[in-house]
């Protein structure tokens, strides 16, 4: 069965500044893609990070049976992977490398190292960088450095995978790519994916579910074309915009002009 | 409305055996990297012997080799020379680099910053003023025997000053910029107060002082040596236990923590070793400020940030870098031993502008 994440009266902030306050989300379920949108500021890295355990929270967040506000570092690691948005600087280490510390630092006890390389090969070999295992991260453009974040992340199958804009630094191809390998696996893992994006129509095409987020609150939540509306649009991105359908029946935003 | 499910890799070929070029050169670097280090490891026995033979009485190398196995075939002043003056100093040489190496290496991680130290973040600073205090207020300890009274002086400011880092680091909310800047000021505020001192000194006392503060393999003892090498022993193998922990902390914070690592954990222990180890070597040999901050660099061109290899290179390198240091500080001036502090950069600086320049021509 999918698993499903619900977020009830969740408050989170900075010493006293509170970026979320009281905000709960409808279960959230595995097999799909769930993009957070909103403009600058509204809190989408904050809930990230809240889901992710890196932050303190009031709250509950449950992932099927399990309370995660509660739980270790280490106990949500088991759960969730976090991908930050801010990618290392100067760091004399190869993809490869990079990837399998994800894997060794908190390793699962049945895991063998044999068997976390090999997972770790896989993954590159799955997101297309194989051939840049044993270049140093330092090496990379910024597009190949993100891939080889997101790595990280998914070579630890976590039940929710949460990526902090993975593909702002992509050119539109690499942005395709991630954004079907990302769907992909949220469908045949079951995994939850929560999705922080600036591109609205690109998670409109590739989300199940949006939720837009608007100073630290759910300001329109469902499926993309219940969330993206022209009404949505002016009361939070305060924009003039269309919604409409392209030839293939994908949802594209038009903006004329900011209001 | 679902996107097309085409593989993201449908461009590429499959190769028949996954990843079977990559895995060979995989194994291949890992092999290279083990290499680099056990080449360390040879360069540092290389430099050992070297600075055991070396010295004013101009015992010959095969002599000096033979007295380590069997020390009842030397003659009583060459044994006296080997046993008791020269191979004391150059274990601690060798014990010295390697302690302040690793202590520079763990540092360098966990603040995320290249260019932390024991040196730069005030251990050294507060070693000296624990020293001041000794040299020049005459100022003992109880129960501690006389010969111990300096050491026991300098490493407790040393260990203090790691412990103000550590308690800094603990408050919610300090950044590792932070951390970096409070050890800094942790340096100006020891160097003011060792001025202090020195201003008040007496004209024999301050020679001491400065004498001290230049950092010197003369008071290797076996005793001390004895002392440093436990420490040393006991940390080393909590320093490797981390060391995938300490590698995924390279790839930032918050990633580490999404790792399931408790980063404040591994900050606070690794801080914890790293003052053992600096203020045990510092209190010993005096301030010794390039191999910290150094070493760890020359391994990561080396050997590149697996910690599994980055700490041992770093801490061999360490010890290479001092063992030649201490041959220099007998040989720069024939017959007179200088102060290996002085010594250390001179021999390390152009060794590390070599590395990089190699560097340079293979980009």
């Amino acid at each position: 069965m999918a698993p499903r994440l619900a977020i009830e009266g969740l408050s989170v902030g900075y010493g006293r500044r509170r970026i979320i306050e009281d905000l709960t989300l409808p279960a959230i379920s595995g097999g799909g893609v769930t993009a957070l949108i909103g403009p600058n500021a509204a809190g989408k890295t904050t809930l990230l990070r809240a889901l992710a355990g890196l932050v303190p929270a009031r709250g509950s967040i449950r992932l099927d049976d399990t309370e995660l506000t509660g739980l270790s570092v280490a106990g949500h690691a088991r759960h969730v992977t976090y991908m930050p948005q801010a990618l290392p600087q100067r760091v004399a280490l190869t993809v490869f490398e990079a990837t399998l510390s994800a894997l060794m630092s908190a390793r699962d006890e049945t895991l063998s190292t044999a068997g976390a390389q090999a997972r770790a090969f896989a993954t590159l070999e799955r997101l297309g960088i194989a051939d840049l295992a044993l270049r140093g991260l330092d090496e990379l453009s910024g597009g190949q450095r993100q891939l080889a974040s997101l790595a990280q992340s998914i070579v630890r199958e976590p039940t929710v995978l949460l990526l902090d804009e993975p593909t702002s630094a992509l050119d539109i191809h690499h942005q395709m790519r991630v954004m079907q390998l990302v769907e992909e696996l949220a469908r045949e893992r079951s995994i939850i994916v929560i999705i922080v994006l600036h591109d609205i129509a690109q998670a409109a095409r590739y989300a199940r579910r949006i939720v837009v987020l608007e100073r630290g609150a759910v300001a329109a939540d469902g499926p993309p074309g219940a969330a993206i509306t022209p009404e949505t649009l002016a009361r939070v991105y305060r924009v003039e915009a269309r919604v409409e359908r392209c030839s293939q029946g994908f949802l594209q935003v038009i903006v004329d002009r900011a209001v | 409305m679902s996107p097309p499910s085409a593989p993201p890799d449908a461009g590429t070929a499959a190769p028949s055996v996954p990843h079977e070029g990559e895995r060979a050169a995989y194994a291949r670097l890992v092999r290279r990297r083990i290499l680099l280090v056990a080449t360390l490891g040879a360069l540092m026995v290389v430099a050992l012997l070297f600075d055991i033979a070396t010295g004013p009485s101009n015992l010959p190398l095969a002599d000096v080799v033979s007295g380590l196995f069997d020390p009842a075939g030397l003659d009583a002043p060459s044994r006296v020379i080997i046993w008791e003056v020269r191979l004391p100093y150059a274990l601690m040489a060798v014990l010295v680099g390697a302690a302040l190496a690793l202590a520079g290496a763990e540092m360098q991680t966990i603040l995320n910053n290249p260019l932390a130290s024991p040196f730069t973040l005030g251990v050294s600073s507060a070693a000296s003023f624990g020293a001041a205090l000794a040299l020049v207020l005459g100022v003992s300890l109880p129960v501690v025997p006389a010969e111990w009274n300096l050491p026991a002086f300098a490493f407790i400011f040393a260990l203090g000053s790691v412990l103000m880092l550590q308690a800094m680091a603990n408050l919610r909310g300090t950044g590792v910029e932070t951390l970096v800047l409070f050890g800094i000021a942790l340096v100006f505020t020891f160097n003011a107060l060792v001025a202090l001192v020195q201003y008040v000194a007496s004209q024999e006392a301050l020679q001491q002082l400065v004498f001290w503060s230049m950092g010197s393999l003369s008071r290797a003892t076996w005793g001390k040596l004895g002392v440093l090498a436990l420490v040393t022993a006991a940390v080393v193998p909590f320093s490797l236990a981390a060391s995938w922990r300490m590698t995924a902390l390279r790839l930032g914070e918050d990633r580490a923590r999404s790792f399931g690592i408790s980063v404040r954990r591994l900050r606070f222990f690794s801080l914890l070793r790293v003052s053992l180890l600096a203020a045990t070597s510092v209190a010993f040999v005096g301030t010794i400020g390039f191999i910290g901050l150094v070493a760890p660099h020359i391994a990561r061109m080396l050997v590149g940030e697996d910690h599994r290899f980055f700490l041992p290179a770093s801490l061999l390198a360490g010890a290479v870098i001092m063992s030649l240091a201490s041959v220099g500080s007998k040989l720069i001036v024939p017959g007179a031993l200088l102060p290996v502090g002085i010594v250390t950069a001179l021999i390390g600086v152009p060794f590390f502008m070599a590395l990089i320049f190699a560097r340079r021509e293979r980009l």
